[in-house]
């Protein structure tokens, strides 16, 4: 019960304090737009098939919007001491790391939320948007999980700001492979069993990765 | 209370610590001092669990650390250099947050309440008319009693301070000495570390004074004017040196 406890205290703080700056999530917006209007013009959409291509884009500006607010994580935390704080505390590491865990996902979440019908409306993508919303929480739950992990092992290095993509990227390979043929197959409206290898990895790797990172989260906060 | 037996902790190639063996006993208020670099810090962050030490082994209230850390947290009240505080909450939304993570609930009676608990600390500082103030707001001295008061909530039975008056105003020592006070009293066991020789022994019982990653000095109330002319001697001898080698630069 007071796992529970604190678990809820660390999200409440963590929204409450994003609450009252809204750093993170705006910084996440822009960033998310940016990707999508650059790209839009970057590319030659005429006689392209956006379903195929789409994925690739929409993927991309989640996850570098998302480095973003998974860098900052820790990174405040760290600076100000507050994680100390927190370590100091009789709380269960594992509470800690879920609880940064839950909020960078929902955070990442919100950015998608806002980012999605701005894809669609600029890349003019049909969808179909109830599997293709779950497939993008699975995705987005994995690589909260991993993200979160490498963001507390970033922080505590001199170059975190370069660090993060460096360690986050080759791990998420599997990850970003898998959402991107999800959603390829999602929006060209393919049957299930066409992309259910895509899905079995996804799940797979946010189990494993959920495990891993809630396990060995006490080793890599811990001096 | 607080013990430890040739306790070591090694940085890469520095040796931060170097066989420090200690016993603090319940209601003794102990200043730790000793220039930069000494190993104070260190100490203080391996008593609160916040790192761990390459060898020796070390006990506070009776629980060896790290393996009882979890355990052992719950008798710690530790304040650093930093506030530990968000700057974005106020004072109360800090304070609630950390009574959370200590399970106030559980450890205060029924009857008191843990928002009573909370503003029984804020007064105990005097902070309780800035409650609803964000920490960004307040001067460094005023959150360094927030700090004081955060370490204050769960009532520890041992208290770890890192240079605890900084940012303090000499008017607001009277906070800190109250605190010491009362940790005497419920016998509770202080260790603090303080670059401010003479005000830590005014508050103090007990010195011990570092050097390099050892202790160099332990010396009883009755024995506070030579700790005092030690540490003189020893500040003298380090200004000395430091010029010293300013000038054959």
């Amino acid at each position: 019960m007071i796992f529970y406890r604190q678990l809820y205290a660390i999200i409440a703080k963590e929204l409450a304090v994003e609450w009252r700056t809204k750093e993170t999530l705006s910084a996440m917006l822009v960033f998310a737009l940016l990707v999508l209007v650059i790209f839009n013009f970057a590319f030659d959409l005429q006689g392209v098939d956006i379903r195929v291509l789409g994925p690739g884009v929409l993927w991309v500006a989640f996850s570098f919007s998302g480095i973003i607010g998974l860098g900052r994580s820790f990174a405040m935390e760290r600076d100000k001491g507050s994680l100390d704080g927190m370590l100091l505390a009789p709380v269960d590491r594992g509470a800690i790391f879920l609880g940064k865990a839950f909020a960078n996902f929902l955070f990442i979440l919100v950015m998608e939320v806002i980012t999605l019908p701005l894809f669609v409306i600029l890349y003019n993508v049909p969808l179909e948007w109830f599997p293709l919303v779950g497939f993008i929480l699975m995705g987005t739950l994995g690589f909260s999980a991993v993200g979160t992990l490498l963001s507390a092992i970033a922080a505590s290095t001199r170059m975190r700001e370069v660090m993060l993509p460096v360690l986050l990227f080759p791990v998420l390979v599997p990850l970003l492979v898998a959402s991107v043929k999800i959603t390829q197959g999602s929006l060209q409206g393919l049957p299930f069993s066409d992309f259910q290898g895509w899905f079995n990895l996804l799940l797979a790797y946010d189990v494993i990765f959920l495990v891993v990172a809630y396990l060995v989260f006490e080793f890599v906060v811990e001096e | 209370m607080i013990e430890t037996l040739k306790l070591e902790k090694i940085f890469g190639y520095k040796q931060a610590l170097k066989s420090t063996t200690l016993n603090i006993e319940a209601g003794e208020v102990v200043a730790l001092a000793g220039p930069n670099g000494a190993g104070k810090s260190t100490l203080l962050r391996i008593l609160a669990t916040l790192s761990r030490p390459t060898r020796g082994r070390a006990a506070v209230n009776g629980i060896e650390i790290p393996q009882g850390a979890m355990e052992a947290r719950a008798s710690i009240g530790y304040v650093g250099h930093q506030t530990l505080l968000y700057d974005e909450l106020t004072i109360a939304e800090n304070l609630r947050y950390y009574a959370r993570l200590y399970a106030l609930e559980k450890l205060v009676p029924k009857y008191e309440g843990t928002d009573a608990r909370i503003l029984e600390v804020a007064k105990q500082v005097g902070i309780e008319k800035r409650m609803d103030d964000a920490v960004r707001t307040l001067s460094r001295g005023y959150q360094q009693r927030v700090s004081l008061a955060r370490a204050l909530l769960h009532r520890p039975k041992v208290y770890l301070y890192d240079e605890p008056w900084t940012g303090l105003d000499q008017s607001s020592s009277h906070v800190l000495t109250g605190i010491f006070e009362q940790a005497r009293q419920e016998g509770a066991a202080v260790l603090f570390s303080s670059h401010e020789f003479e005000r830590s022994l005014a508050a103090a019982d007990r010195a011990l004074i570092m050097r390099s990653g050892r202790i160099i000095y332990d010396g009883l109330r009755q024995e506070w004017r030579d700790a005092a002319g030690f540490a003189q001697r020893y500040t003298e001898e380090l200004t000395r040196a430091t010029e010293n080698t300013k000038n054959k630069t």
